[in-house]
């Protein structure tokens, strides 16, 4: 379970995040929306522990993240950044085994978590051991995803997964990542400004906007009870494209 | 290639073979950069071996006269024959002493001491080519004032600078040249400059062999304006009392050299390209040492070069890099190295090395801090831009992850930045190779010896015995560096074939 309760920050004396709260139960997909300047990116960096805030608790499975150091906390929770965010001096293989082998694991148990992750990700075994240079954007997605589960954590946290794909690959991806959620059974967090990937991948979505919390729940709530005029209009802004019979 | 391997030959990169040889009791016998110097330097050499065990090193060709000075001084050498009126101009800045009584009571407080004279005076005089003398009607330095406006001139360094030089002869005999003809160059350089009618004037020792080999007119010093320079031993007086034998074995050559037979020797080096060691023996009545032979010898200049370069290289890779990545992390120390390690740029070679003179004696150390200075900024600048070029994103993924600080930058900051840091660690070496040519004059040995007495004797091949292995070390660097590359540099970041 990842909580993250009455999160306040402020930068230069202007606030950023205000009384912000967020619960992930156990096993579930969650999603973080809001448009740029809405103070998600900051509050994937909290959550992630890269900055300190001001107010307020962030807590995996009741264990809050000051109690902590980074390299303890990160342990607990599986990174993917936007775009994969692969090392390119390493190959795949090594991307998703750094973190173990600086932890001293051994050889063949690496070897067997990556294999492990490897079928969960479906992926070819030649494209671990590719470039990221040499790979397209849906492999580095996956490779990323393995890296961030290598170390079993409990949560795992994503940044805009799909932003970078082209709409094909992204349509196949969407499904993909879902059962790859299912079949790792983690508990996560994904941070998007785009509602059609929250909708798909997510049971419950929380909407930001101006640091602020403004509405939580499925994205059927959001849609026929809007909590304000705001989450109406960014829900319409992103409806999808019109249908035939509205077309003249 | 294992991660720890590549560690292990970053760190073994700056680390060459090769060794500085340091003789532990010996008497060490410098000489300026000159022809006669060098004879002299040989002569007391071969002196002190014929009389003596004491093993005798030779740090001949190692400059003018301030590195001279500054090495009898901190004990680098022990002996080296100079000049009554240098010493008195120059280094006593006393130029009422004419005595070598005086000059030696005024030594004796620095803890050194002079010979009697050898036997001859080599004084400044001016030159010209003899068609120049003819047309112009030229034969003494008076003369000079009916063509003052057009003559152009070219003088040593030394002559410009020193009172009983340029300075004081203008005002002497009331010339007035024109500023903009006269130049400042090195003084081997110079008779090339004549002869080639680059240039009309030059200064030249009244011994030199190059007035007859370019058929030169001496002009007559008719006001006696330029000093005495009688040619004497200058020592330590440690040296004397330690070395009373020796010493002796050097006295015995008082009033031996005439003004013919230096300047008959220095015409056997400069003209005749006779040895310097075989004309040493010859004028002792002695059999030369034998020749050693050339391979040998490139083999102990590539060592000694080897040496500069590696050690100067290891140094601005151990120190460099760390420089340069606490240059990235703190602002304002960043900005205070960047600066500090470009103005040692710009400090002439020649310059830094009298600088480093006076800390680290002659010989090795002192080359070596100044290699290891100018190979600094290549090294810290590529770091600083390397890293700086770097996308931050990388680092601050790599902590979510969970890498330590450490971590962060031995496995992912520097291993990015390594292209641009190798690029700047090439440029220090090939740089440093070029740059370990100067160490010869303050007698580091290497390729530049043979480049240095080349210049002193304005012998081309001479110079390119050193000048040609020195670029084809530059090649090999480069080449080396090249396939280093394919090791350190990590696979993902090469260029695809």
């Amino acid at each position: 379970m990842l909580q993250l309760q009455n999160i306040y920050k402020t930068f230069e004396g202007k606030p950023v995040l205000t009384d912000v709260n967020l619960t992930v139960p156990k096993g579930a997909t969650h999603a973080l929306i809001g448009s740029s300047g809405s103070g998600k990116t900051t509050l994937l960096r909290i959550t992630l522990g890269l900055i300190p805030f001001d107010k307020g608790y962030v807590k995996i499975n009741d264990q809050a993240l000051l109690s902590f150091t980074q390299v303890e906390w990160a342990d607990r929770i599986g990174y993917v950044p936007q775009d994969g965010g692969l090392f390119p001096h390493i190959s795949g293989r090594n991307n998703v085994a750094l973190i173990a082998k600086l932890r001293g694991w051994s050889k063949s148990k690496i070897d067997d978590r990556v294999e492990e992750l490897r079928k969960v990700v479906d992926l070819y075994p030649e494209i671990l051991d590719h470039f990221p240079r040499e790979m397209s954007g849906g492999q580095k997605q996956r490779v990323s995803i393995m890296r961030a589960a290598m170390m079993d954590p409990a949560v795992m946290l994503l940044d805009e997964p799909m932003a970078a794909l082209d709409p094909l690959v992204r349509s196949s991806l969407q499904q993909e990542l879902k059962s790859i959620f299912q079949r790792l059974g983690k508990t996560v967090l994904l941070v998007t400004h785009d509602l059609g990937e929250a909708v798909y991948l997510a049971e419950r979505i929380t909407m930001l906007h101006e640091g602020r919390v403004v509405q939580t729940g499925t994205y059927r709530e959001l849609l026929l009870q809007p909590a304000n005029a705001f989450v109406g209009q960014f829900i319409n802004a992103q409806r999808t494209l019109p249908d035939a019979s509205e077309i003249t | 290639m294992k991660p720890w391997v590549r560690r292990a030959l970053w760190f073994a990169l700056g680390i060459s073979s090769g060794g500085g040889v340091l003789a532990a009791d010996s008497v060490v016998i410098g000489g300026k950069i000159f022809t006669e110097g060098y004879v002299l330097g040989e002569i007391a050499a071969q002196t002190i071996e014929a009389s003596s065990h004491v093993p005798v090193t030779r740090k001949l060709g190692m400059g003018s006269t301030g590195i001279l000075f500054e090495a009898l001084k901190s004990g680098a050498i022990d002996v080296y024959a100079d000049y009554t009126g240098t010493l008195a101009e120059a280094i006593l800045k006393r130029p009422e002493l004419r005595s070598l009584d005086e000059i030696r009571a005024a030594l004796a407080d620095m803890g050194l001491t002079i010979s009697e004279s050898l036997g001859f005076n080599d004084t400044y005089a001016l030159a010209v080519k003899e068609e120049f003398a003819e047309k112009h009607g030229l034969h003494t330095i008076g003369d000079l004032v009916a063509i003052q406006s057009s003559v152009r001139a070219a003088f040593s360094y030394e002559f410009m600078d020193r009172k009983d030089g340029y300075p004081g002869l203008v005002g002497s005999y009331h010339l007035g040249f024109n500023p903009q003809q006269v130049n400042r160059m090195e003084h081997s350089l110079s008779f090339q400059a004549l002869s080639q009618n680059a240039v009309d004037l030059i200064d030249v020792y009244s011994t030199d062999a190059k007035i007859k080999k370019f058929n030169l007119r001496l002009l007559k010093d008719d006001h006696n304006y330029f000093p005495v320079y009688q040619a004497v031993w200058v020592a330590r007086k440690a040296f004397v009392e330690e070395h009373p034998q020796e010493w002796q074995a050097l006295l015995r050559l008082e009033g031996k050299i005439s003004e013919e037979s230096m300047r008959d020797m220095n015409a056997q080096a400069d003209i005749q390209k006779v040895s310097f060691e075989k004309i040493a023996a010859q004028f002792l009545g002695a059999e030369a040492p034998a020749a050693r032979s050339s391979t040998h010898e490139i083999a102990r200049r590539t060592r000694e070069h080897l040496w500069l370069v590696g050690v100067s290289l290891l140094f601005s890779v151990l120190v460099g890099i760390p420089l340069g990545v606490t240059a990235v992390r703190f602002h304002a120390a960043g900005q205070a190295i960047l600066l500090s390690s470009a103005v040692v740029q710009t400090i002439p070679s020649l310059a830094l090395l009298c600088f480093l003179i006076p800390v680290f004696g002659v010989g090795t150390k002192p080359a070596l801090a100044a290699l290891c200075l100018y190979s600094l900024l290549p090294v810290v600048l590529n770091t600083f831009t390397g890293i700086r070029a770097v996308n931050p994103i990388h680092a601050e993924n790599a902590r979510a992850f969970g890498l330590t600080p450490r971590q962060v930058l031995f496995r992912v900051v520097l291993p990015l930045a390594s292209p641009t840091l190798l690029a700047g660690i090439k440029t220090a070496t090939i740089v440093s190779i070029g740059t370990a040519t100067l160490a010869a004059l303050v007698g580091a040995g290497g390729y530049g010896a043979p480049i240095v007495s080349g210049l002193a004797l304005n012998d081309v091949p001479t110079i390119l015995t050193g000048a040609i292995p020195a670029a084809l070390m530059a090649l090999v660097a480069h080449g080396l560096f090249e396939l280093l590359g394919l090791v350190l540099i990590p696979a993902g970041l090469r260029r695809r074939p």
